[in-house]
């Protein structure tokens, strides 16, 4: 018999019952909650005279409307304050921890939950958001739900579910010099397609994937979304430990041995079997940026937008003319000759310490382009924040003429105050680019953070390599 | 949650591939607490040439008159046919909320992404596989016919055409059977109760470090 998954060791040390079709009762250890995911959850229950089963299993944070500016004055828009006073009165009424806006641990849900250590190697970790893949970087399995499932989770602490088929994306090698764990992910979106990933549980590993830090690993499983799956997750190994210890929810003397001893059983063995394998080279893999209106239109800086007669196929091509059109592009344009009006650092995929560092590098010594209209920065949390702001990075961004803003998911998804104007061009750091996703009508390009920050200075699209 | 037995819809085209779930219930409509009323702003970005706004009134709004959903020839569909990867992206809920208020009840495509699909299955809404090739000749055929009605029995699981052609489907059978009988999930799962119990117990000894959680 061969061995084990990595996914496989999640599942079956999560399952609480198996119906005759294979259905599985699977029992869930954290349950992240936010404000836009969950209200109708709670009325759910309300309404059937439920309560939670483990409030102590859940934590909440408001994040996708909080302001990103002077926050001393609350939430103006009435509408966006009601839904974080909901979540506010939910928590209470059962005894569900939040950080609230102004606690300094409030942030993105997916920075929060693992610079907390509520997210822990081992865990099924689920959330009323796509991004929640971002935590199976820790040897975990996490993923996404709809508001019906937050409620189930809220009742019985568990969900239905069938096992995922397995796929192994092993990225070997060396990174080159300037390319991130964003452009990892968006190189694999490219290679296998926003649904390439569908039905699959994501795990990333190889030698390129073990040299990650956890921020990277955290950005390249935040993606696995954008690839169609689910879940993502990378093995735990002394990376993982290391970031773990110490934080404030991790175990503590004893129970920390114990969870150790597990936690080094969190790989997928030598001879387990994957449904897929799809291999990268990493010393090949260069910044990357989208041009189009799906992640998997993406090609490199030194790459052109394409043309739609050199499309694979009669839907293609009818994708790619759409998708150029609401971009306000022309087949063949160099990636490098188009400019950007305004610059978003931010999102549960890239708003970690590390993130934000990177983009202070290149930011330091330079001024935004007096073309680009806004720059902005969002750090994911105010411990981020805080920690940035040690380092003495926030003076660095304001001085080059960025703005530094308070925490929260921002421009990602423009449910708050700051988005794209229709037809503005925007390099972001961010995980998708549909239509309208960053403002009615806002053009969106991916890029890493270093990626960015250099198109913010430079005023269009340039290789961070060459600076 | 609303049964599913059988549907006879007239079919609207919507062909696009990739649809996400941003396109379908545009983000400022999921300020809403509420779990009604999403139907006036599905596809709002494609539907209205203005802009939307949660409590703004819909009625009068500009229509876009080249969307598929506001030609008269389809105004009260309930079937929805789209291609591949429909549903992708956000997880929102608000999605198939949107899609049902609007009076949708079935969709078919040659995928969906995950999370919708399993979302669907929560509100009464039928998600359809069918292969490529077959989706392709109903996009011809919903669009050659003026008309075009669909009739989708879950029971049989399949979807007859007007001529009379019944194209077999796949739907697991746990679905199916809540869906049939428009079950609730978590009475369900509470039969499970004794199960439960005894996993936490267990998992309280092998790894207690999960329980007890955070404290303010």
């Amino acid at each position: 018999m061969s061995g084990l998954t990595l996914f496989q060791k999640l599942w079956d040390a999560h399952v609480v019952h198996v119906e005759d079709d294979g259905t599985t009762l699977l029992y869930i250890d954290r349950h992240l909650v936010h404000e836009v995911t969950s209200p109708q959850a709670f009325e759910g229950l309300k309404l059937a005279n439920r309560t939670p089963r483990r409030a102590d299993a859940a934590v909440a944070v408001p994040d996708h409307n909080v302001p990103t500016t002077d926050r001393s004055q609350g939430i103006t828009d009435p509408v966006s304050r009601l839904q974080v006073e909901t979540l506010d009165a939910n928590c209470a009424e059962y005894g569900i921890t939040e950080f609230k806006m102004g606690d300094i641990r409030q942030g993105i849900v997916h920075v929060i939950g693992p610079e907390a250590g509520l997210t822990l190697p081992g865990m099924t970790v689920v959330c009323g958001d796509s991004h929640t893949s971002t935590h199976g970087a820790f040897g975990a399995l996490a993923f996404g739900i709809g508001t019906s499932e937050v409620e189930h989770v809220l009742a019985t602490q568990c969900l239905w579910q069938k096992p995922s088929k397995t796929m192994l994306v092993k990225v070997e090698g060396e990174l080159g010099r300037g390319i991130t764990a964003k452009d990892i992910a968006l190189a694999i979106i490219g290679k296998i397609g926003t649904a390439g990933g569908t039905g699959y549980a994501l795990e990333f590993g190889g030698s390129a994937i073990r040299a990650l830090t956890m921020e990277g690993r955290m950005t390249l499983c935040n993606m696995a979304i954008e690839a169609g799956a689910r879940a993502g997750m990378v093995a735990t190994d002394a990376t993982t430990i290391e970031y773990v210890k110490g934080r404030p929810y991790a175990p503590k003397g004893a129970a920390w041995e114990q969870a150790v001893a597990w936690w080094g059983t969190l790989h997928s063995d030598a001879d387990a079997v994957f449904d897929r394998v799809v291999e990268l080279d990493a010393a090949t893999i260069e910044p990357q940026v989208t041009w189009g209106t799906s992640p998997e239109m993406v090609t490199t800086i030194n790459g052109r937008v394409p043309n739609p007669a050199d499309a694979p196929s009669d839907i293609k091509k009818q994708d790619w003319t759409r998708a150029l059109e609401y971009m306000g592009l022309q087949g063949n344009t160099p990636i490098a000759e188009i400019s950007v009006d305004k610059v978003f650092i931010g999102s549960c995929t890239n708003s970690r310490i590390e993130d934000i560092r990177e983009a202070a590098i290149v930011a330091k010594g330079r001024k935004v382009a007096s073309s680009v209209k806004l720059a902005m920065v969002v750090p994911g949390s105010g411990l981020v924040k805080q920690q940035a702001e040690a380092e003495g990075l926030d003076k660095i961004f304001i001085e080059a003429g960025f703005e530094w803003r308070e925490p929260g998911c921002s421009m990602c998804l423009a449910m708050n105050a700051d988005r794209l104007e229709p037809g503005e061009r925007c390099a972001s750091t961010s995980n998708r680019n549909f239509e309208g996703r960053q403002g009615q009508g806002g053009r969106t390009h991916l890029v890493s953070p270093a990626m960015a920050a250099a198109a913010a200075c430079a005023g269009h699209f340039v290789d961070v390599r060459k600076l | 949650m609303n049964k599913f037995t059988v549907l006879n819809g007239l079919v609207v085209p919507l062909d696009r591939a990739n649809v996400d779930t941003d396109a379908i219930i545009p983000k400022q409509f999921l300020k809403s607490i509420k779990r009604a009323g999403f139907g006036p702003n599905l596809f709002d970005e494609w539907r209205y040439l203005d802009h939307g706004e949660p409590g703004k009134p819909n009625q009068g709004r500009p229509l876009n008159p080249d969307f598929v959903l506001n030609q008269p020839r389809y105004q009260n569909a309930s079937v929805l046919l789209a291609r591949e990867n429909f549903g992708c992206g956000s997880s929102r809920e608000h999605a198939p909320w949107a899609l049902e208020d609007y009076g949708f009840r079935a969709i078919i495509a040659p995928s969906f992404a995950d999370i919708f699909y399993n979302n669907c299955f929560k509100n009464g809404i039928l998600p359809i596989v069918l292969d490529a090739v077959v989706v392709d000749r109903l996009f011809k055929a919903c669009e050659t016919i003026e008309g075009y009605v669909l009739t989708v029995d879950l029971d049989k699981q399949t979807v007859t055409t007007p001529s009379g052609e019944a194209i077999r489907f796949e739907v697991d059978g746990g679905r199916k059977h809540r869906l049939l009988n428009g079950l609730d999930d978590i009475g369900l799962t509470l039969l499970q109760g004794d199960k439960i119990n005894a996993y936490e117990a267990r998992r309280r000894q092998e790894a207690p470090w999960l329980f007890g959680g955070p404290r303010q």
